[in-house]
């Protein structure tokens, strides 16, 4: 396949970087460490309370004082006002309170006619509100692609840096994935007998009420993020008592990338058909069935899986990349 | 100057102090662990507070039961799907400040905001 030759193509493959000559960037210094530097650092840490040149800094040490002080005292403050305010809300469980206005009443009274959900708040955040939860999705996801930036390291050790190099082409000064696989293993026990007993009972209970959540989100409390919550759970619990050559086998970064990437797109096809009616009244034609039925409520069930799809993706994910670095 | 109602509020008052408690914490620790932790309970206590708002007293969660759909039976939905979003929201800033702070470890072997600050300009940048 031929490729267009053009900006954005140059930038998407890595060839230029359009911030370069236009942002201000300095190149980072070399970070060199040696022992007898950790040996300094370690013992100013150790003698910082009685060194004797104390009249050298006693401006920071008042600086100290009195910023303890200023910090107390604006939470004490802070308190105190936000404590006034509450005495003056209307009283806690008041069915007239301002709160309870006529969208919570609007939402009780024909959520279930209008979604078809019994779950009232499944109804509102997945149908009504549905947009927002789109949001919530994309903060995840969006949340764990940026921890794989920060955390992830490289497959093996690249050529050290040359002069002159681009700050952001030079390789970083890190461990490989082998590397920090070799040491995971010195600091997690292995082979736990008691763990791996537990888990073979817990694991499958675990993945079978996470799916009884998620599937009945619109019937009982639970839904996407909690049953996503469960499942993922359970995925951290089987990668503890087996090691991550046991959990690699069904769930590596293509994995995550491809179940996110469906799940995230089928949600935003499946709630674009308000776009498309200009969101009047939401006319999707998808039947919602008998109310309290499992295939009931329209688009709340598939929405709901794919909730939890990326919920319970992006909680193992966390875990492994915080682990390790990598899935 | 203080209201009638802060004891018959009170669960809304131990929202704003756990709020407080959280942020002190935030202000005080030196550590950014400690940091986090204390943001992470100015987060619950926000959800506090919106649970207490959302509740009416004598009514039960909003799921249907019975085919009952008056105003009158139900709690407000609202602020639980506040809370939702809250929750999502809140463990992916948490995520991402942990990871920050891994980087932070890794190139100055020290959790304490104040070290890394100095070394910082020793550094120059």
């Amino acid at each position: 396949m031929k490729r267009k030759d053009n900006a954005f193509f140059r930038w998407f493959f890595g060839e230029t970087d359009t911030m370069l000559g236009r942002v201000e960037m300095r190149p980072q210094q070399e970070y060199t460490e040696t022992a007898s530097d950790i040996r300094e650092v370690m013992q100013d840490s150790l003698t910082q309370d009685q060194t004797g040149d104390e009249e050298d800094f006693v401006l920071i040490r008042v600086f100290h004082r009195l910023y303890r002080v200023a910090a107390v005292f604006f939470c004490v403050a802070l308190i105190a006002v936000l404590l006034i305010n509450v005495s003056w809300l209307p009283k806690n469980g008041g069915a007239d309170n301002p709160v309870n206005n006529e969208v919570s009443a609007r939402y009780i009274e024909s959520g279930l006619q209008e979604t078809g959900a019994v779950n009232i708040v499944t109804g509102m955040i997945l149908d009504y509100r549905a947009f927002d939860t789109f949001g919530e999705s994309n903060v995840l996801f969006i949340a764990t692609v940026t921890v794989l930036i920060l955390l992830r390291l490289d497959k093996e050790k690249k050529a050290p840096a040359k002069k002159g190099m681009p700050v952001y082409q030079r390789p970083k000064d890190e461990l490989t994935i082998a590397q920090a696989q070799s040491r995971d293993r010195i600091y997690e026990p292995k082979n736990n007998v008691i763990l791996q007993v537990v888990a073979g009972f817990l694991v499958p209970i675990l993945f079978i009420f996470g799916i009884y959540v998620i599937l009945n989100g619109h019937l009982s409390p639970g839904g996407g993020f909690s049953g996503g919550a469960i499942i993922g759970a359970g995925l951290i619990l089987y990668l503890n008592a087996f090691g991550f050559e046991k959990t690699e086998r069904f769930f590596t970064e293509k994995t995550y990338k491809w179940v996110s990437f469906f799940s995230l797109t089928f949600y935003c096809l499946a709630k674009s058909y308000s776009f498309f009616t200009g969101a009047n009244h939401l006319e999707s034609g998808i039947p919602l069935g008998t109310p309290g039925a499992i295939l009931s409520s329209g688009l709340i069930l598939p929405l709901n899986i794919c909730v939890g799809l990326v919920v319970a993706c992006t909680m193992y994910a966390f875990y492994a990349l915080f682990r390790k670095g990598g899935f | 100057m203080l209201g009638p109602n802060l004891f018959a509020n009170y669960g809304e008052a131990v929202a704003i102090i756990l709020f407080g408690i959280g942020f002190s914490n935030l202000l005080l620790q030196k550590n950014l662990i400690k940091k986090i932790i204390g943001l992470n309970i100015m987060d619950t206590a926000v959800y506090l507070y919106l649970a207490e708002k959302g509740y009416i007293d004598g009514r039960v969660a909003p799921i249907v039961t019975n085919g009952v759909q008056e105003v009158g039976a139900y709690i407000n939905p609202v602020p639980s799907g506040l809370v939702l979003t809250g929750i999502v929201v809140s463990v992916s800033v948490t995520a991402l400040m942990l990871s920050l702070t891994i980087r932070l470890y890794r190139r100055y072997h020290t959790l304490d905001l104040d070290e890394i600050s100095t070394r910082l300009k020793k550094e120059g940048l």
